[in-house]
């Protein structure tokens, strides 16, 4: 047995000085300073977009709105536009479709090779985008994807894959976090009140995940608008055939069409931004009746 | 009647090993035993949620330890109830009929019994959240008694309950095993519910099963 000397086992008095606590703002004030200037960098790089596209510092001339919507209303830049809502909303639902399932088997199940299965979930994420599109184009050269390469590649649904392989990634990264917050007790209530696994999941998990959907398909939609990379190589800049607008911002720029370039750059942004405030609106609603 | 014969279950370095016990048809027994002694593993277990490495699960003579937790006809209550959040009171009193194909006749008077037994009819229309740790729970009981199952696991189902409301809870769940005529298990380390509930007591000690005279 251990024994305790006196002096060891002896009370430790507390001091006598009363504990004082420091101001808490200048935490705030640090935290407050950093993250505004980051909040402020972003909100002033979309204000200049905004103020180059009315004002042309160059020749001191404002320039009118007319100039601006017909700049937006030029057919090749029409077709861009109806081919970005398109193709983005089209690879937002295949994006939901696969990230579903693949989320809700990484969230709940543990299987041999899980890890290995989850590094190449993310390599889309984390390949350089060009190497994406070159990847994809080396890919229709094998058969099978061979037989429907002159559908695919520099077509319109090359566009689409090309967004797909991008915004799925993202789409599944987020549908496994709204997996891994729903507790796994109420799809086994649902197993032992009668359900299948399929009937638990379509019946209990699914409506719960309808929020985490909402963001992953936010996600997807706005990372499928803003791609560039992939498509520039596996769907070609080819105009009124795969041009979308991150293509029409490049082609513009080339061009030397600032103003046009800076239209629908504006576009783009106006349209993140009402997806961003509608998908926040969404899941601010859901969270009132909930 | 529940019976377990010899039961092992793994659960990483955990075991419960050569598990036996008995629960007498329509009895009431509880389970106790120190926090993480595998009384939750045992329950769930017996539900067919965790499986098990050997041993056999009889409920009312019928070999279950092979079937589908759909399968074994038992009504589960966890601790926290875990309701469907985006259900209402009523759709998850009704949800294990409608898995059944009951007719929506039998479904809506099914309902209102259950609702009626619980003390929940009010509450109806309301989904789970907002509403307090008891009317949960009686939700949660009403879901796992709806479908009419032989044995009721019960995990203790009273421990986030403040004392008043876990006493107006031991009536409700007396009634509702006298209405159901059901097996009912439930773990707790509670020595109240014990008292209480129980026509059979159990303990779960190192990994044995023992049975205690009942001091009620």
């Amino acid at each position: 047995m251990t024994q305790v000397s006196p002096v060891e086992s002896a009370t430790v008095e507390a001091p006598t000085v009363p504990h004082r606590v420091g101001s808490d703002r200048p935490f705030y004030i640090c935290f407050g300073v950093i993250g505004g200037f980051y909040v402020l960098l972003i909100v002033l790089m979309l204000a200049a977009d905004a103020w180059r596209v009315v004002y042309d510092p160059n020749i001191a001339t404002w320039t009118s709105p007319h100039a601006v919507f017909a700049a937006l209303a030029a057919p090749e830049i029409q077709y861009a536009i109806w081919l970005s809502m398109i193709s983005c909303t089209l690879t937002t639902i295949f994006s939901l479709w696969v990230a579903t399932p693949i989320g809700y088997l990484m969230s709940r199940h543990e299987f041999r090779g899980k890890v290995i299965v989850d590094a190449i979930l993310d390599i889309p994420i984390v390949l350089p985008p060009l190497v994406l599109g070159l990847s994809l184009l080396i890919l229709f050269q094998f058969a099978p994807f061979r037989w429907i390469s002159d559908y695919v590649v520099y077509e319109v649904p090359s566009v689409i894959l090309a967004q797909f392989m991008v915004a799925c990634a993202f789409a599944v990264r987020t549908m496994r976090t709204t997996f891994d917050q729903i507790s796994p007790r109420q799809e086994q209530v649902a197993l032992t009140l009668g359900c299948s696994q399929s009937q638990a999941f379509f019946a209990v998990v699914l409506p719960q995940a309808r929020r985490g959907a909402m963001t992953a398909a936010t996600l997807a939609w706005a990372r499928s608008l803003g791609e560039f990379g992939p498509i520039l190589i596996f769907a070609g800049s080819t105009r009124m055939r795969t041009e979308v607008l991150p293509t029409t911002v490049f082609l513009e720029i080339q061009a030397g069409n600032l103003t046009g370039a800076l239209a629908v750059s504006l576009l783009m942004v106006v349209a993140a931004v009402i997806v961003l405030v509608l998908a926040r609106l969404f899941g601010l609603r859901k969270a009132v009746v909930r | 009647m529940i019976c377990v014969k010899a039961l092992t279950v793994r659960v990483g370095s955990f075991a419960l090993r050569d598990v036996s016990f008995e629960v007498p048809a329509r009895g009431y027994a509880i389970l106790m035993g120190r926090t993480g002694c595998g009384k939750t593993t045992l329950l769930e277990s017996i539900c067919g949620l965790k499986s098990i490495a050997s041993g056999i699960i009889t409920l009312d003579g019928v070999d279950v330890t092979a079937l589908k937790p759909a399968e074994r006809g038992i009504g589960y209550v966890p601790q926290d109830g875990a309701l469907f959040d985006t259900m209402t009171v009523a759709d998850h009193l009704g949800f294990a009929l409608r898995v059944r194909r009951w007719s929506r006749s039998d479904t809506t008077r099914r309902v209102a019994e259950l609702a009626e037994l619980l003390d929940i009819t009010h509450l109806l229309h309301r989904r789970p959240h907002g509403l307090s740790g008891g009317e949960r729970q009686r939700v949660a009981l009403g879901r796992a008694l709806s479908f009419r199952p032989r044995v009721l696991c019960l995990d203790e189902p009273l421990s986030a309950l403040d004392d008043a409301t876990r006493r107006q809870m031991y009536d409700i769940l007396q009634r509702a095993q006298q209405h159901e005529h059901v097996t009912t298990l439930h773990v707790t380390h509670n020595q109240e519910d014990a008292d209480r509930l129980a026509d059979t007591l159990l303990r779960l000690e190192n990994g044995v099963v023992m049975d205690i005279p009942c001091r009620c």
